[in-house]
């Protein structure tokens, strides 16, 4: 039953009838894997290599030099790894005291914090980030407020640069934080702090040297996954960066879309795809066991 | 573990705690302000962006309801999340069947592949299809932007009914054909019934993610937009507050099918 479908010939008519019998259930699982992955076939991986394949117009490398070596691109990519390691950093920084809140509390709270975390969430990302630009802007309500009350005298920039898409892509990407180290954080066993504390460990060493290091799995799958999310982010830089902050996806929409200029935007592309894919290869070389973030 | 909980309670909550709901009260306002503000702003009676609003009035709910382009916009998304919920629903459930079920070699390597549209940006598979379907000319054809919704809506369906039928006990399947039911039959009438809350939840998923989808939809859909590309459109040219009166009845609707999904889902199983 379990042999390999490919391993069997069937030469003759018999012996297809006897490899019927014998792999009837893996044929009819297979033939109900078949329709999507056909579709994903055809409407997936297709396209993507048509692409991949564009990147190496007349078999030169030419695209890839220039993504690589031409100052400007090297700025845009630089820049797009760091805004997804602050991205990563600040989502970090408010994600664990967070999970921590969650799996910590005594009910309703957990529930309540679960809700305030799963409605933005639940929310379309241009209505939030349409939000923040009521928020945000110069004229926006933090800065009322804040002139309003005499913290300041001059509206802070906070709009149409980083500190925008700053904080649209940490609202958008810390459920993503959250989520992992809350699932990690709820199977530490309560007995290994007690121990730690029956041996007299001060609050601080118990958190440095039991409680982090448990938690350090959901931790590396949180960032890990913001960060994977964050160099290909698009809509957020796009309105709230105000032009000035060009992020990788940025670059490779206005490469096809304004310069019709496919091998480069394909090289960009292999670029970008690249860099997900060995930072997603590395996390699951980290941990075998599954780190499926359902 | 009985002695350090009293002991705790005797010395009262630890000063670090305040600081941690303080700290975790202030994440919870940052989450929530975004969403709260578009709602005073969508019953403003000034077209420009002005807080508190110097009035009130049903305008821009009007604006929206009377212009032919927000409404054509919302059809026609309702109309692809729809086809998309349809066909990922469907091949993401024989997907998870022959993944889950399967003994054959290879199997966690279809997986991953299946599961490959949630890694890879989204902006690169777009410029991707966008190629292929402009050679087809499908570019404005609201099919050609479900074909693109299915391929990252299957991952979600594969996910979690792939989750519900790793726990589901066939062994209720095998009483079922022992009594007398075919194997489809079985999978038919009870196995599928039992793992309705994961076919509701991954109906959901995969509504929403088609219908907040902006990216795909803006390369595939060209001058026929669906109401995320009206939305980018609106944001980039002019702010005007109808746009926040759509915010508003979007964030009305998720949190309706939410509340429905979770009735849904809740009611429906088994004891589990």
């Amino acid at each position: 039953m379990t042999a390999a479908v490919a391993d069997r010939p069937a030469a003759t008519a018999t012996g297809t009838a006897i490899w019927w019998r014998n792999n009837r259930a893996t044929a009819l699982l297979l033939l109900a894997a078949a329709p999507a992955l056909l579709f994903l076939l055809a409407f997936y991986l297709l396209p993507m290599m048509l692409l991949l394949a564009q990147s190496f117009e007349g078999g030169s490398l030419k695209a890839y030099e220039k993504a690589l070596t031409d100052g400007l691109y090297v700025r845009v990519l630089i820049d797009t790894m760091l805004i997804a390691a602050y991205v990563s950093v600040i989502c970090l920084a408010l994600g664990y005291p967070v999970a921590y809140f969650l799996a910590s509390t005594r009910p309703p709270w957990p529930t309540i914090g679960i809700i305030f975390v799963l409605l933005p969430f639940w929310t379309s990302i241009l209505v939030r980030t349409y939000g923040w630009m009521i928020l945000l802007g110069r004229n926006g309500i933090i800065n009322r407020f804040l002139l309003d009350i005499g913290l300041l005298s001059d509206p802070l920039p906070l709009l149409n640069n980083l500190n925008g898409v700053l904080i649209g892509m940490v609202h958008v990407l810390l459920p993503y934080m959250v989520f992992p180290i809350y699932a990690v954080m709820r199977r530490v066993d309560p007995a290994l702090i007690a121990a730690a504390e029956g041996l007299g460990a001060p609050g601080w060493q118990i958190f440095r040297r039991v409680y982090f290091p448990l938690t350090l799995p959901g931790v590396l799958a949180g960032v890990t996954l913001v960060y994977i999310l964050s160099i290909g982010f698009f809509i957020t830089p796009a309105l709230l960066g105000g032009g000035k902050v060009i992020m990788i996806a940025v670059l490779i929409e206005t490469q096809v879309r304004q310069f019709l200029n496919w091998g480069f935007a394909a090289a960009l592309s292999a670029v970008l795809l690249a860099a997900t894919l060995l930072v997603y290869v590395g996390l699951r070389r980290l941990f075998r066991s599954d780190l499926q973030w359902s | 573990m009985e002695l350090t909980a009293a002991r705790r309670r005797a010395a009262g909550v630890p000063a670090w705690r305040f600081g941690l709901y303080a700290f975790c009260a202030l994440v919870f306002l940052f989450l929530m302000a975004p969403l709260v503000v578009v709602f005073p702003i969508s019953f403003s009676s000034s077209p420009y962006l002005q807080f508190p609003p110097p009035g009130w009035s049903l305008q821009w709910y009007v604006a929206y309801v009377e212009d032919t382009a927000w409404i054509d916009a919302t059809i026609r998304s309702l109309k692809v999340a729809a086809a998309t919920t349809v066909l990922s629903t469907v091949l993401g459930t024989l997907l998870a069947f022959g993944i889950v079920r399967g003994r054959y070699p290879g199997k966690e390597a279809l997986n991953q592949f299946a599961l490959l549209p949630l890694i890879v940006p989204v902006i690169v598979y777009s410029i991707a299809v966008y190629g292929l379907f402009a050679q087809a000319r499908l570019i404005g054809n609201w099919h050609a932007i479900v074909l693109g919704h299915t391929v990252h809506a299957i991952p979600f369906v594969l996910i979690v009914v792939g989750a519900a039928l790793r726990t589901y006990d066939e062994n209720y399947e095998l009483a079922a054909m022992s009594l007398g039911a075919s194997r489809l039959g079985a999978i038919w009438r009870i196995t599928l019934p039992q793992i309705r809350p994961a076919l509701v939840s991954a109906m959901f998923l995969a509504f929403i993610s088609s219908f907040d989808e902006l990216v795909v939809a803006m390369f595939l859909g060209g001058s026929n937009m669906t109401l995320p590309k009206k939305m980018f459109d609106n944001i980039v040219n002019a702010i005007d507050p109808t746009i926040a009166a759509v915010s508003v009845l979007q964030i009305v609707l998720v949190t309706v099918v939410l509340i429905v999904v979770s009735k849904i889902g809740a009611g429906a199983g088994p004891s589990r």
